[in-house]
């Protein structure tokens, strides 16, 4: 570990807000993808269940 | 090789062989992120230049990359698609497409927040920038294209034309900095030179990209399967899937 403190840790060496802007949208942006196609494979499952409903 | 090209072209079976490998993937892309973090901002030392600052190295350059990868791959499957006119590789380059803009999106974003310290500037029109954000709508294109066009499979070869066209844009990127005199520094790695940079840092990068990577391959994987679903909502092999026919009683 080559940090003394978590204050040191956020702070970056003075860049603490471009280093963890960048980790943070990234994250933001992930986690908004995997959101967003858990209810894309939710609403395309109920479309084929009312599909097969429709069938029987 | 005994793998089953065409068997698995047809997308009843990818469906399934897709639901098999995306926990996996998923996993193995965490574990390469916990990594690659660990690596990057625990172990590596600060840069002599610019100090804890090019921590942003371990998100630009892996988005960077992923940025161009899906866009070549989204070109792939847009000409195998054209050529043998398999159904599945529509729904591959649709499925690649959103994490494209993404990781395009990211590109720019960390390279503003990069530029600001570093340059003094977010944004600045040279050739490496400007044609990342034109490869940005490229991806805008192909998605607003193949969503406005009713008929899917029209819709695949009309978005199938861009992908392949727009292709030509990914050299262009990759080779601006050496084109053209930018802003944007040269590559720090490569694969006819070793690289400029100090091994942990190094280590940190190359595992955070492998992670994006496979990361990539996990969310792309699970995306055709709702596309798959949506589009073959009809077929007999649909209503028979266990997720869909047990949802009856």
């Amino acid at each position: 570990m080559r940090w003394e403190s978590w204050s040191q840790f956020w702070d970056m060496g003075g860049y603490g807000l471009y280093v963890w802007g960048s980790m943070a949208v990234t994250a933001l942006c992930m986690g908004l993808e995997v959101w967003l196609a858990r209810q894309a494979q939710r609403q395309a499952l109920a479309l084929a269940c009312t599909e097969a409903e429709e069938a029987s | 090789m005994a793998i089953r090209w065409f068997y698995y072209a047809a997308p009843q079976n990818f469906y399934a062989l897709a639901g098999r490998l995306w926990p996996w993937l998923a996993a193995l892309a965490t574990a390469l992120g916990v990594a690659g973090l660990w690596v990057g901002f625990a172990l590596a030392p600060e840069d002599a230049q610019q100090g804890e600052g090019y921590r942003i190295i371990f998100v630009h350059v892996p988005v960077s990359w992923m940025s161009m990868v899906i866009y070549l791959a989204m070109a792939f499957w847009s000409i195998l698609g054209l050529t043998f006119n398999t159904r599945l590789s529509g729904m591959m380059t649709r499925a690649l497409a959103p994490s494209g803009a993404m990781f395009t999106f990211l590109s720019l974003w960390t390279g503003a927040l990069w530029g600001k310290p570093m340059w003094g500037t977010w944004w600045v029109w040279d050739a490496r920038l400007t044609s990342e954000l034109i490869l940005f709508f490229l991806y805008l294109g192909y998605i607003a294209l193949t969503s406005a066009i009713d008929d899917v499979r029209r819709a695949d070869r009309a978005g199938a034309l861009i992908a392949i066209v727009g292709a030509i844009n990914v050299p262009i990127i990759y080779f601006s900095v050496k084109w053209w005199n930018t802003l944007h520094q040269g590559a720090s790695v490569s694969l006819t030179r070793s690289p400029s940079m100090a091994q942990l840092m190094l280590w940190g990068m190359l595992l955070m990209a492998l992670s994006f990577w496979v990361y990539t391959l996990a969310i792309v994987t699970y995306r055709v399967r709702s596309l798959i679903l949506e589009r073959e909502r009809h077929t007999a092999w649909v209503q028979a899937l266990p997720e869909v026919s047990g949802a009856k009683k």
